[in-house]
């Protein structure tokens, strides 16, 4: 399939996800907002899950560890949106590297026991450090901190604007990334490490960096989050919020660069509109997780690609 | 002068002597065959060589440079490379993507950062019209018959553009038309490579080598010509006695 | 109270805590050990346990330990058959690959969590003990009820125990767990004996938490810490080993109530599950386990 095609087709996305804000009612374009951090984490998600097989338990720490990055220095000291936002990256990708360091050193099950067990100290430290971040309260980020560039993000044009423009620029690198020369070892760590080191590759340092990106976009979606929605808790910290993103993952297509954003969607809203019968909207993540694993474990993409456009990054 | 040298080369597993201090020279531009019954050490040796297992003594030098120490992907790096007995491809990506992934990983890292690019493409097809793949590079590697599979694995091994290639039983599996065929690509390869040859089939290796190695119980037994090997009484009754 | 009492008080909280979570542990590990799958639904089972003895001991009439009795019957193949039928309708269909069938239970977590809210409802609830009998030493009085926790789960890992090692049954578990093909090869029926193990597992969950229930009242969110208890127990006592298990148990459960008394128990935890990470990193045979193969 040709590049242009495939480039023009995703940017079609991005127009028209941008265009919804304009055609969904004031209640649902914010939601879509959230929509878009949300698939922005999923997309990091994606890049480790997806495409390179890392089936990670840990990412709410990077989400967390983000959101704390940004929300933390706008609380105590006043950082705007800017400033905060790049912390946030900083944030995420260097807790997912000093994770990395350990936890790829151990592969399949253990990986994902120790990813789940560094992300639960994460949990319990922001817990015990709870004069500073509020513990399971969280804070409420201050007006001061939710401006970038004179516009208030609490309102909801810029809000909106800020959520499509970091998750296009996040969707944008995660397509050049797959398509690149990099992207293609990534798959082969996937599918087969072993012959992957004997074709010159280093597993752990190519693992290593797909890790730490992953963890850039956790963290800038859990900044985003904390700046747009004005809120920072440690809950956001807890198991849920790793389990979370595998969700859209793998409902929207693991290993595909459009999965995590459909994913995100039809999960919000089904989680939305279900809560409109019953309280039980954990008894559908539930269901939804154990229905994806026995009978659609490739997602609704990964069933395209299989059977409609075989090119489909 | 020797390409790939290996002196006093040993790795013991528990109380077996899987690799017992052998010394080996793959002298430049040569196919040499490495044979010996089941058990002998082969797959442990070659192992060792390509950097799979470390090394518990000896050493190991590849145009004069030491590799002992070095991690598996490194050697392939310095132009040392090894294909799978067993064949060990990327099943979900295409043969261009398997290929392609050894072009950009191996000795001369072609390619742009976009993955693509005319010198990467114009590799890959190189390296799959050698093995008679060309107009297969868009299929899934998954969905090859066997025999191709094998090819590819070969092909992938060239993509790396090595100075030295451990070929390791390439032709089990293959029906005898391909073994033909097979035979005549490896001797195509010297002088630009060097071959160490892993293989059951007599045939084959009598074929193709210019000289031969034989393991036994992890010791170098005889080594020589073909012509030599086969009239060695000793080599003759550890085929015949094992 | 002086420093001894108050050392021997914490030992002793602490051996109970010890007790469940051998108990619990135990289960993870088994069903870990034999099936190679890593459960994240067992601390729901564990709450599931201790729901149903509330249901159990709130519709039998009669004295305490009367309710008692049959909720530890009640619980344990309740809860024991929910697992099998889990095993049968999902982790089997899955063949028990490793990381599927723990995005697998993950949903199950999910599913029985929000099951428990819906018809439990969000209060904590207490549950009589048998009997209401005290230990009075020099300094302090101690429940007599909390030494029967200790007691009781000894007998029933010991049970455990001879079962494993002793019964024919037993040997074909640990059969399967050596190689699943050559046993398969020999005539045992694998899906059942994996089928048994997991509800086995969930069982030994659910029997600790019938123990703990009088001491601690059911909620449905009270599956969280056992579920991480029992990881940390079982990675450090060395997976799928249950002597491993009961030693790491007895380690973590002793310490926890000596740390807890003297500091922050949420540092404790946080150095709890980082040791746990390491130890998977560094010394994946656990700390009290050998290297196996």
């Amino acid at each position: 399939m040709s590049g242009a095609k495939v480039w023009a087709l995703h940017l079609a996305v991005l127009v028209a996800l941008f265009a919804a804000q304009y055609l969904l009612p004031p209640y649902h374009a914010t939601n879509l907002a959230r929509v878009l951090v949300l698939a922005l984490f999923a997309m990091g998600y994606n890049l480790a899950f997806g495409y390179t097989g890392l089936l990670s338990l840990g990412h709410a720490l990077f989400f967390a560890g983000g959101m704390f990055a940004a929300g933390l220095p706008a609380y105590h000291f006043g950082f705007s949106a800017g400033p905060a936002l790049i912390l946030s990256l900083l944030g995420g990708g260097v807790l997912a590297g000093a994770v990395g360091l350990f936890a790829l050193r151990t592969a399949g099950v253990s990986f994902m026991i120790v990813t789940l067990m560094f992300a639960q100290a994460g949990y319990l430290t922001l817990i015990y450090f709870n004069a500073w971040t509020g513990g399971d309260q969280g804070f409420a980020v201050p007006a001061s901190g939710r401006s970038l560039f004179g516009f208030a993000l609490s309102s909801d044009g810029p809000r909106f604007a800020v959520a499509w423009g970091l998750f296009a620029l996040g969707f944008l690198v995660c397509l050049a990334l797959v398509r690149s020369r990099f992207g293609r070892v990534m798959v082969a760590m996937r599918e087969n490490e072993e012959r992957s080191r004997l074709l010159g590759y280093n597993p752990f340092v190519v693992k290593l960096i797909v890790l730490v990106i992953s963890g850039l976009y956790a963290g800038l979606a859990g900044g985003a989050w904390a700046l747009l929605f004005g809120y920072a808790g440690a809950s956001f910290a807890t198991i849920q919020y790793s389990i979370l993103p595998m969700l859209y993952v793998l409902l929207g297509g693991a290993g595909t660069v459009a999965g995590p954003v459909l994913g995100a969607a039809l999960m919000f809203w089904l989680i939305e509109l279900a809560s409109g019968l019953t309280s039980a909207w954990l008894f559908l993540v539930g269901a939804a997780l154990v229905v994806l694993v026995l009978f659609a474990p490739k997602g609704i993409l990964g069933w395209v690609r299989e059977k409609v456009w075989r090119g489909l990054p | 002068m020797s390409l790939l040298e290996a002196r006093g080369l040993t790795r013991h597993f528990g109380g077996l002597r899987a690799v017992d201090g052998v010394d080996f020279d793959l002298r430049p531009g040569e196919v040499q065959g490495l044979i010996g019954p089941n058990g002998a050490g082969k797959t442990t040796f070659v192992s060792l060589l390509s950097g799979r297992i470390p090394v518990q003594s000896g050493t190991i030098h590849l145009a004069g440079e030491d590799i002992t120490r070095l991690p598996a992907q490194a050697r392939v790096r310095k132009g040392l490379a090894y294909t799978f007995q067993i064949t060990s491809i990327f099943p979900g990506l295409t043969v261009f993507d398997n290929v392609a992934l050894a072009v950009q990983g191996g000795r001369a890292q072609i390619g742009s950062w976009r993955g693509g690019g005319a010198a990467l493409e114009a590799a890959v097809a190189a390296a799959l019209g050698q093995v008679g793949m060309a107009d297969l590079a868009g299929q899934g590697a998954g969905a090859l018959s066997y025999g191709h599979q094998r090819l590819l694995e070969v092909a992938m091994g060239l993509a790396l553009q090595p100075k030295v290639l451990i070929l390791d039983e390439p032709t089990q599996g293959l029906a005898a038309g391909e073994i033909a065929g097979f035979m005549a690509l490896v001797r195509g390869l010297v002088p630009a490579v060097s071959v160490l040859l892993i293989e059951h089939n007599m045939e084959v290796v009598m074929g193709v080598a210019d000289r031969i190695t034989v393991l036994n119980f992890g010791r170098v037994l005889a080594r020589g010509t073909p012509a030599q090997i086969s009239a060695d009484p000793a080599v003759q009754e550890a085929y015949l006695g094992a | 109270m002086s420093f001894g009492p108050f050392l021997l008080l914490a030992l002793m909280e602490g051996l109970v805590t010890a007790a469940v979570l051998a108990l619990a542990a135990s289960g993870l590990s088994l069903v870990f050990g034999v099936m190679r799958v890593v459960n994240v639904a067992h601390g729901e089972f564990y709450m599931l346990g201790a729901v149903i003895a509330w249901f159990v001991t709130t519709l039998v009439p009669g004295p305490a330990w009367a309710g008692f009795l049959v909720a530890l019957a009640v619980a344990p193949v309740a809860v024991g058959a929910l697992a099998a039928a889990a095993d049968r309708l999902v982790l089997r269909r899955l063949d028990y690959d490793p990381e599927a069938t723990i995005v697998a239970t993950i949903g199950l977590l999910y599913m029985i969590q929000q099951a428990a809210l819906s018809f439990y409802g969000p209060d904590a609830r207490p549950v009589a003990a048998p009997f209401d009998w005290r230990l009075q030493l020099p300094w302090f009085g101690y429940s007599g009820y909390k030494l029967f926790v200790v007691l009781a789960a000894a007998v029933v890992l010991l049970a455990l125990w001879l079962f494993m090692t002793r019964s024919k049954v037993g040997l074909v578990m640990r059969a399967t767990q050596v190689d699943r093909d050559v046993a398969q090869a020999f005539g045992i029926d694998v899906d059942l004996v994996y089928m048994a193990v997991f509800g086995i597992g969930a069982a030994l969950a659910a029997v600790a938490a019938v123990l703990i229930v009088p001491i601690q009242q059911a909620h449905y969110l009270m599956g969280h810490d056992p579920l991480l208890l029992s990881f940390i127990v079982v990675i450090i006592g060395g997976l799928g080993s249950l002597r491993g298990t009961v030693v790491a148990a007895l380690v973590i459960g002793l310490s926890d109530g000596v740390i807890s008394m003297f500091f922050s128990p949420t540092l404790a935890k946080i150095l709890a599950t980082l040791l746990v990470a390491l130890v998977l990193v560094f010394r994946p045979q656990g700390l009290f386990g050998v290297r196996d193969r």
